[in-house]
């Protein structure tokens, strides 16, 4: 074994790179469970791939088949629909995860230098995610696939100028159709889990430069052994790699849960009206996007202009790609931080939940009104941080981490 | 000639020029990619016109085509609701559909139609895209008592009138476009030609 490992080693930094990465990359010794959410994507994004790949084996991209070669999947293919409800559990489970570990960044700071980059990568996989998210939930060819993409489509519309022929260009038709489908397709198999693999490689890579944070927003790497090892570090092999085995298991037995029990959520994961084939000639009574767009798009309905409303909802997106320099406090964990900040991210937070709750209501006045309220609120963070972070009163941040 | 002086500004130069020359190329590369996402010269061909038959279509009731695989309503519309029309003036956003490119010019009107009470429009709301629902009743209790009949989207709840006129403070920012159409015949509309009369 010795032998072939040194015989690998001689034409590949195998070790090295085992060495880097696991058995002598040291992370803090007090990482808590808002850290098990990044292994964790990494299990999610592993778990599409693999029932993606199985269900392109059977499922046709073409619009006069491809509803037809779902109900193939779900009926007459053996544990197809074991598959599809993997891959359609992967999609929620994906962005629940996504979203927890973007709170754990804004709560410890994560983003802060010198670790922007981390999370400018991390922005752009969310980005990435959001667009192959879209793109899958087209190819099932039902009404809600058919009009959701009809409706995020038209959203390039509204850009003055170029938008109508951006639209088109988009679509490849004059509406969505088979030219559509089938180049989303393409995007959603091939194109961008080629992006996303790659970005995750940069934002592990960056994340390795420069080490991990912890919940005390303290540099390790500044009190280090005779050896130059952290003195609060501990090896991610086997420390953390077993750590996060548990994290596993128990969040298996939340998606295996959701898989066998509410594949379809109660409409929520996978909407009723797209159990009925698309219909270019009639929009379903009550659209809605699936949960994890829906705080942006009750920002979107809340702004009675066009062209104002989707500028509010990309710049609800855009501005979190500049936290490490809105946020202008050298603090980086909530612990040591200001109760104005404590607040502020508490309010962000039940905004963004209210927002997505609101999203999937009937319009009202009322609702209107609410989605109102809260896009302020949600946008107030912002502002907010931007103006108390920068003389902001914190606590004094301990030298070494405290558990 | 001497080779132990390096001339650095002129391999700078060249360099340069070839990474420019190169990301030319790169980009004329691109062209053929991108310009394969445009609309196949099928797609550009299926837009044919279509015939509709409106004899059988009652009063106040709505009928729907598919002309270029979008829906287009044509609606035969009762006194009443012509009579509602001017009564909308002060509330919609384009009451005298000043915006030409919203419907051809004989039908840039009060009542934006050929005739008084056959109205033709393209059912995709000028806000995202849906098809709004087509709500001829008065006064209903989710649409509120000023409503007077006309279209509904229910995606964004834009608001449109008998004539597709949108109204203000909604989210759609123009009426529902009227397409080209003529009559062949007294019960005959073919939808996607202008019969050469503008």
């Amino acid at each position: 074994m010795g032998k072939l490992i040194g015989w690998i080693d001689d034409r590949f930094p195998l070790m090295k790179m085992w060495n880097e990465h696991l058995a002598e990359y040291y992370a803090p010794k007090n990482f808590n469970f808002w850290y098990f959410f990044g292994s964790l994507a990494l299990l999610v994004l592993v778990i599409q791939i693999v029932s993606g790949i199985f269900l392109v084996m059977h499922y046709k991209p073409d619009a006069e088949l491809a509803f037809a070669s779902v109900e193939y999947i779900m009926r007459d293919v053996p544990y197809g629909w074991l598959i599809r409800y993997m891959h359609s559990t992967g999609a929620t489970a994906f962005f629940v995860v996504v979203y927890l570990h973007m709170l754990r960044g804004l709560m410890y700071g994560s983003y802060k230098k010198p670790r922007e980059l981390i999370w400018l990568f991390g922005m752009m996989i969310y980005l990435a995610l959001m667009a192959e998210a879209f793109m899958g939930y087209l190819l099932p060819w039902g009404q809600m696939s058919y009009w959701g993409a009809q409706v995020i489509i038209s959203l390039f519309g509204a850009i003055p100028v170029v938008g109508e022929d951006l639209t088109l260009w988009i679509r490849g038709d004059f509406v969505i159709s088979d030219a559509t489908l089938n180049r989303f397709f393409s995007l959603h198999v091939i194109a961008l889990p080629l992006v996303l693999i790659f970005l995750v490689v940069a934002h592990i890579l960056a994340l390795h430069e420069v080490g991990s944070n912890n919940p005390d927003g303290v540099e390790i790497k500044k009190n280090k052994d005779e050896n130059g090892i952290p003195l609060d570090g501990i090896p991610f092999h086997p420390y953390y790699t077993v750590k996060d085995i548990v994290g596993v298991v128990v969040f298996l037995f939340f998606f295996a849960t959701v898989m066998f029990f509410f594949p379809d959520g109660g409409g929520y994961l996978l909407e009723h009206a797209n159990f009925i084939a698309s219909d270019p000639l009639k929009t379903p009574e009550h659209i809605a996007p699936v949960w994890y767009f829906t705080p942006f798009y009750a920002i979107l309905r809340a702004v009675p202009d066009k062209l104002l409303g989707v500028g509010a909802m990309g710049a609800a997106i855009v501005l979190l790609f500049f936290m490490p320099w809105i946020d202008r406090c050298k603090v980086k964990s909530i612990r040591y931080r200001s109760n104005i900040y404590k607040i502020n991210l508490a309010v962000f937070v039940v905004s963004f939940v209210i927002l997505g709750w609101l999203a999937m209501q009937h319009v009202t006045s009322t609702i209107t009104l609410l989605s109102q309220i809260f896009s302020l609120l949600y946008f107030g963070f912002f502002v907010v941080l931007f103006i108390t972070s920068k003389n902001e009163e914190t606590k004094p941040v301990p030298d070494r981490v405290t558990e | 000639m001497s080779t132990d002086v390096v001339d650095k500004g002129k391999r700078r130069f060249l360099t340069a020029a070839t990474s420019v020359v190169g990301a030319v190329g790169a980009g004329f590369v691109a062209v053929p990619f991108v310009a394969s996402w445009m609309p196949s010269e099928r797609a550009k061909n299926a837009g044919a016109p279509v015939e509709a038959d409106i004899s059988k279509l009652e009063e106040g009731r709505m009928m729907i085509v598919e002309w270029q695989s979008k829906p287009v309503w044509i609606v035969r519309r009762s006194q009443q609701m012509l009579d509602s029309l001017p009564k909308l003036t002060g509330n919609l956003r384009d009451p005298d559909s000043a915006n030409a490119d919203q419907q051809p010019e004989y039908a840039q009107n009060e009542h934006r139609s050929r005739k008084p009470e056959v109205l033709v429009l393209i059912g995709i709301c000028t806000h995202l895209g849906c098809s709004p629902t087509y709500r001829p009743d008065i006064a209903p209790a989710d649409l509120g008592d000023e409503w007077l009949g006309g279209f509904f989207c229910p995606c964004h709840s834009s608001r449109f009138d008998m004539a597709g006129r949108v109204y203000a403070g909604v989210p759609a920012p123009t009426n529902l476009p009227v397409p080209p159409h003529y009559y062949v015949t007294e019960n005959t509309i073919l939808v996607g030609e202008d019969g050469g009369a503008a």
